[in-house]
């Protein structure tokens, strides 16, 4: 049994050279879904979270339904209606658009509260001595309180997007060809499940952990000065 | 010609609390009208309805003769939206008690984004009205720090340049030297006797008696909403008719 | 008009028990994961402040390696892969297992952040009184920690439950499992997946809003430079689930008591 267990191993760090290409293709794919929902994400939380600021009350309480509504289902839910309700309905995704979609949806709705406390965390004041100043509460919106909601707001997006490099692996379930996917296959080919899942964790963690560093560090370069 | 300012029978509620209960007010052209008072009298408040920071509940305000803020609509008035507002905030310059300058902008900006991003000057253009606002302050070695580097007085002094740079033909000072430390008060005291020097026309909210006395027109007690006495800096400070006046700066002078 | 309403009706009436006997093994798994994680969690927040390095290091590897990867790999390591070396699990218990040590993760940090946020004269004044360390933490900052753990403790649970959903790629008999069948059953995936999210909803919204009330009191703390405001935010609103997820043990987004380093799901 103990020789079985080994063999395994050996076989595995034999074909090594095979699989990781084939788990980095998949990563790469990660990468790419990642950044493309994170700019869905932070551009439309961006829209939601003004509307939410806006006059008319019917749009900022669609908006405030829309972020409350979506932060109570799970990632996967909300992709497989894209995914399979769509199609059922006639629009058919491919499963990289739906994941985007999915993502950047969903996406959205975290960021639009990480905008809305950002906004609301500059001080009244600087409002009022923009709009004594004669600005139009656009104007004073875009020149004096964005601007410094911008470098508040850098950390906790930066967190979200390590968050959400992981909930990729949820697209894998609608065959979505990124890295979990691609172990998915593997294992089905070679029967060795611990093996490469552990090794596509592997692969997460060297993807996640760098980009955690960053985010501390510039959390930390935004807090002291400059 | 019309009074600068007139304020009729200005009233403002906060739900069932009432902050203002009727002002009646009129300030001439180059006139310093100093508002002394109690905390939560509703001098802020004042200064803050003149502007339509907050909006009044009920009475009216005319600037150069104009109603200003509201328009006549369905037999009564309503009051003007946002960016109509901003046009009347662009003729009347406010400073803050905590300054608001924008850290993210040197001072040479802050004081220039008024006429760039309000007057639409060129940058070039609000840049040099910026700059010799700021060497009038005082700070012209300081035009490109930034606030956080600046202290509480040179902070409040390029927010006066700020207020300035839009060339407003009314003043509001809101406690003005309420957050300073007591060394920082003079300076910024000094820039505004100049400009009242200069003959600008202005309402000060302070705690600082003896400033009041020294720029002061008229000097105004203000007290739960109202204005209980009225009258020169002189009569006011030295010979207070109102008992509430004097109960006031008893307490205030023994400071 | 009324006709579509009532074709509805009848297949609302064919499918909503089987989808809410679901929800109920959703709220099992998501129940027992938690508990898991509370506990599992609380050990690892106390080794990270041992005295002893190894343990110190042991528990950060152990939070930055879970939070660094994604939690349906960890649920596939821990069923197919362990089935891959001989220990077979049943799809409930590797569903628990895997939760729970991914929650145990974050709530480590939770509960860190909740201890150092009780100042350190407390415990000098429970230790001058003769407590020892044990005593200490018991009686005078586990119980003041608490209120600080809550709110973000209470979002991570809320991300739990929608975590439980990720059980279904193994079949665990949760709520998206029986939806999916029920497609594959009736072939209407739209209205089916739209109805299992409004059940999440149903049971995620009312935790929300106590996340919501239970934020009130402690307020994001608010610093005033005049200079220049450079605040630290504090995510109020139902699911801060952002929060420093792989940075293990570092700092969190923190502002009153809210931004959690939850999960985003």
């Amino acid at each position: 049994m103990t020789s079985d267990a080994f063999a395994f191993w050996r076989i595995f760090f034999a074909r090594l050279p095979v699989f990781l290409p084939v788990l980095l293709k998949g990563a790469l794919t990660t990468v790419e879904i990642t950044f493309a929902s994170l700019v869905v994400a932070i551009v439309l939380g961006l829209l939601l979270a003004l509307l939410r600021h806006a006059r008319v009350p019917i749009l900022s309480g669609l908006a405030t339904a829309y972020v409350d509504l979506l932060r109570a289902v799970p990632v996967l839910t909300t992709l497989f209606i894209i995914y399979f309700g769509l199609a059922y309905l006639g629009v058919r995704l491919s499963s990289f658009a739906a994941a985007i979609t999915g993502l950047g949806l969903l996406g959205a709705a975290y960021m639009a509260e990480i905008h809305r406390a950002g906004i609301e965390s500059i001080h009244r004041g600087q409002r009022e001595a923009a709009l004594s100043l004669g600005m139009t509460p656009a104007t004073a919106m875009r020149y004096v309180v964005l601007p410094q909601a911008f470098r508040v707001v850098i950390p906790p997006t930066a967190n979200y997007a390590i968050g959400l490099l992981k909930d990729t692996a949820v697209v894998s379930t609608v065959a979505a060809p990124e890295l979990l996917f691609a172990a998915k296959t593997l294992v089905s080919q070679t029967l060795l499940p611990m093996q490469i899942y552990l090794l596509a964790a592997l692969v997460y963690l060297s993807l996640s952990l760098p980009l955690a560093r960053l985010a501390h560090y510039v959390e930390v370069r935004l807090s002291r000065g400059g | 010609m019309p009074p600068k300012l007139r304020i009729v029978d200005l009233h403002k509620r906060y739900g069932h609390l009432e902050v203002l209960k009727g002002i009646n007010l009129e300030v001439q052209w180059g006139e310093k009208v100093v508002l002394i008072g109690p905390s939560g009298a509703g001098k802020s408040t004042l200064l803050r309805c003149i502007n339509f920071l907050e909006k009044p509940s009920a009475g009216h305000i005319y600037l150069d003769g104009e109603l200003i803020g509201e328009r006549p609509a369905n037999g009564g008035y309503a009051h003007l939206g946002e960016r109509e507002l901003a046009v009347t905030r662009a003729r009347i310059g406010m400073v803050f008690q905590r300054f608001n300058l924008f850290p993210h902008l040197s001072a040479l900006e802050n004081v220039a984004i008024g006429p760039y991003r309000v007057l639409s000057k060129t940058k070039a253009e609000s840049e040099r009205i910026a700059a010799a606002l700021i060497e009038k302050v005082g700070l012209g070695a300081k035009a490109n720090a930034f606030p956080e580097r600046l202290s509480g007085g040179q902070q409040q002094r390029v927010a006066i340049a700020r207020a300035l740079a839009m060339q407003p033909s009314l003043m509001l000072f809101d406690e003005p030297t309420s957050a300073l430390d007591p060394e920082l008060i003079g300076e910024v005291l000094q820039v505004i006797r100049q400009l009242a020097a200069e003959g600008m026309t202005m309402l000060i909210v302070t705690h600082e008696v003896n400033f009041a006395e020294d720029v002061a027109d008229r000097v105004l007690f203000v007290d739960d909403g109202v204005i209980v006495e009225e009258g020169s800096p002189q009569a006011i400070l030295r010979s207070p008719q109102h008992t509430r006046t004097r109960s006031f700066l008893r307490a205030v002078l023994e400071r | 008009m009324g006709a579509v309403l009532a074709v509805y009706g009848e297949y609302l009436g064919r499918w909503l028990p089987p989808l809410l006997r679901a929800a109920v093994v959703t709220l099992e798994l998501a129940a027992l994961s938690i508990a898991v994680g509370l506990i599992l969690g609380l050990v690892v927040a106390l080794m990270k402040m041992s005295h002893l390095g190894a343990l110190r290091r042991a528990a950060g590897s152990y939070i930055e390696v879970i939070r660094g990867t994604p939690a349906l790999t960890q649920i596939y390591i821990v069923y197919f892969g362990l089935a891959g070396i001989g220990i077979r699990l049943d799809n409930f218990t590797a569903a628990v297992a895997a939760l729970g040590i991914n929650t145990a993760a974050y709530m480590a940090e939770i509960y860190r952040a909740g201890i150092e946020s009780v100042h350190k004269g407390q415990r000098e004044a429970a230790l001058s009184l003769g407590m020892t360390p044990a005593r200490a933490m018991r009686y005078v900052v586990l119980p003041q920690a608490w209120s600080v753990v809550l709110p973000p403790g209470t979002n991570l649970a809320i991300a739990i439950l929608k975590d439980t959903s990720l059980a279904s790629a193994i079949a665990t008999p949760e709520l998206m499992s029986r939806a999916y069948d029920l497609v594959g059953q009736t072939w209407r995936p739209m209205d089916i997946y739209v109805l299992a999210a409004l059940i999440y909803a149903a049971m995620c919204l009312p935790l929300g809003l106590l996340v919501r009330r239970l934020e009130r009191p402690a307020r994001r703390g608010e610093v005033e430079e005049p200079g220049g405001p450079r605040r630290r935010i504090g995510l109020r609103g139902p699911w801060t689930a952002v929060g420093t997820k792989g940075a293990g043990g570092k700092g969190e987004a923190g502002g009153g008591a809210a931004a959690a380093p939850g999960r985003m799901t």
